[in-house]
């Protein structure tokens, strides 16, 4: 296997930056680990047997077939009995198909009321996710916290059940959110609000990919889930709701920062930076990782970011900024900080 | 009458045995195939129109901003008027193609034409009217852009079949009709299916869509 | 409705002598004006060839850049171009144009007719595809673009909005996407009524619609779903370049368009579309199997009829393309319930050409074996089609690599193995030389073990989160090992792709002469000379049962006795 140092590194880094949470890497559909996933999983294996049924059975009598009627030479070119077919065969295998697809029908009729008509409890949390050309963002409306790239849920347990509600809206072209292991994938279109709800039992980082294609990047457009329990949970919450604090020494790099048109695109907010193009910035050093999950939240890979983000990620919308050493360090340093 | 030598021989000269078989054979007669080409070219068109019309009912009331189609249409009667009566003189001419008299054919066949200038007239002018007064462009709202494409669409089917029509008046005028009536029958089934299509549109913008 | 009758005298029997014809630019001239429906079948057949291996090139650089997790070989926005160019040469300039050749050359050859309804059209059809093919790959030396990499459009092959509108697609690469389709769609249309008209008004004596070959009766359903299902694609391209270039806003969501609406408008043209493009192959399926089973076609009506009940249910399922988009449980559970149905179909005629071989002593010379692998391929192909119609699975899978799979097992696993079968069939009736048999077997061993090394393994990364139209990913998500895999069987299907044309380029120049009837078939193209005269049949046939060759090899056993 041919690993290239960069992701050695950021399998390495990811690990070690999320410490006590392991990472869910292989989005697994048939290891659910929430109940959308779940009802997914349960129809496909009726669906897997049935299929399993027709092709043994069907491919079966082919084998037969091509084993059986061969041409033998012992047949002097004598040509077969010429039949032409049989009313009633035609008839038992066409009413055969016709009562598997009502058996499969009406457990895809339950299924897809069970999973789109949840009824939602009243503790849902409800996230808003907007899909932009390559990353992420998510709004806690409860809270009054924007964030991007890592969503936080908290974990749903038999003793507490809890559900996350997603809202999702497109802010440029139509994007999708598929996160095997929890559920479906559901789509992100401009013009529409599309929802769907997760309730993830096992805690830990679900990794996912953007599942419409969206342009350049959209290789890149990846998803981090991250599964916690409510205490955990309540703590990130309580510190996204924080604006950045700014630490002795760093005014300087504040100061370069929002003179820059980095203000343009990105918030941090207890700043005047108010963008809303680029992803907030306000507790970027809370994320393990930059570019939507592309590489690890490391100082240098920060600089390397801050220095050309086109060499990172190619295409994505993110311009060289053609800082010069002095104003890239102060920056990186600033931003450093933002935790 | 032996059956070997009126019946027709299959491939390798087996005869048709069977009576009812010779019939069928002997009265060989398939569909003109110059029928069933235009009447699958009415089927594709349809199809084509439809969906301009899905649209343009998809978008009905959706439009963010602009003039809306109650504030700005107005019933094309007299452009319906002309576009049917079309249909009717563009008959005539064909039933007098049929029946080898050109002048007749070539009064009727200019009819035709005349008729479906004046429609094409009427809808520049419309036109003009929504673009000047009202501001209405296919890139103002959706309306704007339904409208316009599909209106466009009849009209620029009115204009293929205005262009066939002026051919066959100038091969009228120069005699080269005769004899034509077959191909002069299906460019007025053409000209039937503009038309059609017309009352199509007339009824989904201008009376449902208003 | 006025007819016209057929009347043997009125066809000259021999056809005007041409003239000296030596020099190679006398032969280019006689192919570029040919009106002939068996030249512009071969043109059709040798672009999609052509086409073929292009967009396999395509493919196989793709692979080459997915073969290992992280790979810098392909930059993204190029990576990009080749699958939104592979998918499009697939489906437009090669599946379409061997359905026009395939219906071309070989419908008036069964019917009994000289030639097309239309000859002056059916070359028209054929120079507006080729003209439309060349203008997609154009795109590539168009212009800078915007990385300055060519123009060819990255949208990919169904190109959703609003990606394609000019805030998203800057340049004008998505311009030549829409126009070529809208060109090529013209001659697809154009060979649609063209067939149409020569199966209705041309059909030799006796031969009524019930009599036709399994091969005609399909071409004449699948004309009939082009006439209604290509308009949804070529008003949508309409749609989106007056949104491009006149600032309409179909598509705009800014200012209240929907993007879904070209979703429905593209898969109301792009589900019956994938049909379209299989019942070909089923159709030299339906020709193939019989004469090499050495029985008559199990079940005649009831293939007709599954033909046209698949023609008529493939136009209602278009949106299990769209599971995922948000759409009502209503509306999820109606066209989950009708994709399933049209699989019943689908199923009734794999039994109906399982039960042709039953009782059969059957020949698996290369047209069978290519036909026999379909039967497997194409059982699996349906079978994943019904998974993907359960639409909670599919908001599991779809987009990712298992309906890559999937699509990859119905158009090459189905189709293109359907259509070598057919090439080697009718190859020797077109030129008058027999393939090598001996690299028939090469092509077909090679193929079959490319191709499953490929499209088994990637239904599984599927099932494991990976995403469709990804340049890249990272290691350490479960799929390294399937995308080598998958890349390694490219170099069977390719040298396969070499065999075949080593095949066809040996064979013309030294094939064994095939004679009139190399296969012992029934139809009425075995009755005249290989190649067949300008003029087809010397004399108008005459038939009286739906396989006049096996009335006259059988006369004490005749079809008309029993049909």
């Amino acid at each position: 296997m041919h690993l290239s140092s960069r992701s050695a590194a950021f399998l390495c880094a990811t690990a070690v930056a999320a410490m006590a949470q392991t990472v869910h890497p292989i989005g697994n559909i048939f290891k659910p680990r929430a109940t959308p996933a779940d009802s997914v999983y349960n129809i496909s294996l009726l669906m897997l047997a049935v299929c399993a049924a027709i092709f043994v059975v069907v491919a079966g009598l082919l084998t037969f077939a091509i084993i059986r009627f061969r041409r033998r030479n012992a047949d002097h070119g004598r040509e077969p009995a010429q039949v032409y077919g049989s009313t009633r065969i035609e008839i038992a295998w066409t009413v055969l198909p016709i009562l598997i697809v009502v058996v499969l029908s009406m457990a895809t009729a339950r299924t897809v009321i069970e999973v789109q008509n949840k009824r939602l409890p009243a503790d849902t949390l409800k996230v808003t996710v907007i899909g932009h050309q390559w990353w992420w963002e998510y709004r806690y409306p409860e809270f009054g916290i924007v964030t991007a790239n890592e969503l936080h849920v908290p974990v749903s347990t038999v003793a507490k059940p809890r559900v996350t509600a997603l809202r999702l809206e497109s802010a440029d072209v139509a994007h999708s959110f598929w996160i095997p292991q929890l559920a479906g994938k559901t789509d992100l279109i401009p013009g529409i609000t599309n929802t769907m709800w997760i309730d993830p039992r096992q805690d830990g980082i679900f990794l996912g990919n953007c599942a419409e294609y969206c342009g350049t990047q959209h290789a890149n457009m990846l998803l981090r889930v991250v599964v916690e329990s409510p205490a955990d949970f309540d703590k990130w919450v309580s510190a996204q709701k924080q604006p950045a604090m700014t630490y002795p020494g760093l005014e300087r790099g504040r100061a370069t920062l929002l003179s820059l048109s980095c203000v343009n695109c990105h918030t941090v907010t207890g700043t005047s930076a108010a963008g809303t193009f680029g992803p907030d910035l306000t507790h970027l050093m809370s994320r393990t990782t930059l570019g939507s999950g592309m590489i690890p939240n490391t100082p240098e890979n920060l600089r390397a970011w801050m220095k050309d983000p086109q060499q990172i990620k190619k295409g994505n919308l993110m311009p060289n900024m053609q800082l010069n050493a002095r104003e890239l360090d102060e920056v990186v340093n600033y931003l450093s900080s933002l935790k | 009458m032996s059956p070997s030598s009126t019946l027709p021989r299959t491939l390798q000269g087996d005869t048709v045995a069977n009576g009812e078989e010779a019939e069928q054979i002997t009265a060989w007669a398939l569909p003109d195939r110059g029928k069933v080409a235009v009447l699958c070219l009415f089927m594709t068109e349809f199809s084509l129109f439809s969906i301009f019309v899905v649209a343009y009912i998809f978008y009905i009331g959706k439009s963010l901003t602009g003039p809306t189609p109650a504030e700005t249409l107005e019933l094309p009667i007299w452009a319906t008027i002309c576009l049917l009566s079309s249909s009717v003189t563009v008959a005539i001419a064909e039933r007098a193609l049929k029946s080898n008299r050109i002048q007749r054919f070539t009064i009727w066949t200019g009819a035709t034409i005349l008729l479906g200038l004046e429609f094409l007239r009427q809808t520049a002018l419309e036109w003009r009217h929504l673009i000047n007064d009202f501001h209405l462009t296919i890139t103002t709202n959706l309306f704007g852009t339904t409208f316009y494409s599909l209106v466009g669409l009849h009209a620029s089917h009115v204009v293929i079949g205005l262009s066939m029509l002026m051919i066959a008046l100038v091969l009228g005028f120069r005699g080269s009709m005769r004899g034509q009536s077959r191909r002069f029958e299906l460019l007025s089934w053409y000209w039937h299916f503009v038309d059609a299509v017309w009352v199509a549109v007339f009824t989904v913008v201008y009376v449902i869509g208003r | 409705m006025a007819t016209t009758t057929y009347n043997p005298q009125t066809i000259a029997p021999t056809s005007p002598a041409s003239p000296a014809s030596s020099g190679v630019t006398s032969k280019l001239h006689e192919w570029v004006v040919t009106v002939d429906h068996k030249r512009l079948g071969i043109l059709y057949i040798g672009s999609a060839l052509f086409f073929f291996a292009v967009a396999g090139v395509l493919a196989a650089l793709m692979r080459a850049q997915l073969a290992y997790p992280n790979l810098h070989f392909l930059e993204p926005d190029v990576f990009n171009r080749l699958f939104t160019m592979h998918g499009t040469s697939m489906v437009f300039l090669v599946g379409m144009p061997f359905f026009a050749g395939l219906a071309n050359y070989l419908t008036p050859l069964m019917i009994g007719a000289r030639d097309m309804a239309f000859p002056r059209l059916n070359a028209f059809g054929f120079w507006i595809f080729l003209f439309g093919g060349i203008l997609l790959y154009f795109s590539y030396i168009a212009g800078p673009g915007l990385a300055g990499h060519g123009s060819a459009p990255d949208v990919g092959w169904f190109a959703y909005a609003p990606l394609t509108e000019k805030a998203f697609s800057r340049g004008t690469s998505t311009d030549y996407w829409i126009l070529s389709i809208i060109l090529t769609g013209i001659g697809t249309t154009a060979s649609a009524i063209n067939t149409i008209a020569t199966i209705i008004s041309m059909r030799c004596k006796g031969m009524t619609l019930a009599r036709m070959p399994l091969f005609v009766w399909i071409m004449l359903v699948t004309s009939s779903m082009v006439l209604f299902i290509l308009p949804p694609l070529t008003a949508g391209q309409i749609m989106l370049l007056l949104d491009r270039f006149l600032g309409a806003h179909f598509f705009d969501t800014q200012a209240g368009g929907s993007a879904i609406l070209w979703q429905h408008f593209f898969w109301l043209f792009g589900h019956p579309e994938v049909y379209v493009l299989m019942l070909p192959g089923f159709a030299c399926a339906s020709e193939i199997i019989p004469v090499f089973s050495r029985k008559p076609i199990f079940g005649r009506a009831a293939m007709i009829g599954a033909t046209i009940g698949i023609g008529m249910v493939s136009s209602g399922v278009w949106a299990h393309h769209m599971f995922t988009v948000g759409m009502s449980p209503a509306s999820n559970i109606y066209f989950a319930v009708a994709s399933m149905a049209v699989g019943i179909p689908t199923g009734v005629k794999i039994f109906n050409w399982l039960g042709t071989m039953f009782g059969g002593k059957i020949r698996f010379d290369t047209p069978m074996l290519f036909c026999i692998a379909f039967l497997f391929q194409f059982l699996i192909a349906g079978l994943t089609g019904i998974m993907l119609a359960v639409a909670p699975f599919d908001w599991q899978v779809t987009d990712s690599y298992f309906v890559v799979a999937h699509f990859h097992y119905v158009l090459l696993g189905g189709l293109l193995f359907t259509l070598f079968g057919a090439l080697y069939y009718w190859f020797p009736k077109a030129t008058g030389k027999m393939l090598s048999e001996r690299l028939g077997k090469w092509h077909f061993w090679l193929l079959v073990i490319g191709f499953h090394l490929t499209f088994d393994t990637l239904h599984f990364p599927g099932m494991l989160g990976m995403p469709r139209r990804i340049y890249t990913y990272a290691p350490g998500r479960g799929w390294e090992i399937y995308n080598l895999i998958a890349s390694v069987g490219v170099i069977f299907q390719a040298a396969a792709t070499l065999c075949l044309v080593w095949n066809i380029i040996s064979s013309l120049r030294k094939g064994k002469p095939a004679g009139k009837d190399p296969w012992d078939g029934w139809t009425l193209e075995w009755s005249t000379s290989s190649p067949p005269p300008e003029y087809n049949f010397a004399v108008e046939p005459v038939v009286r049962s739906s396989r006049p060759l096996w009335d006259l090899k059988h006369p004490e056993d005749p079809d008309w006795r029993y049909e």
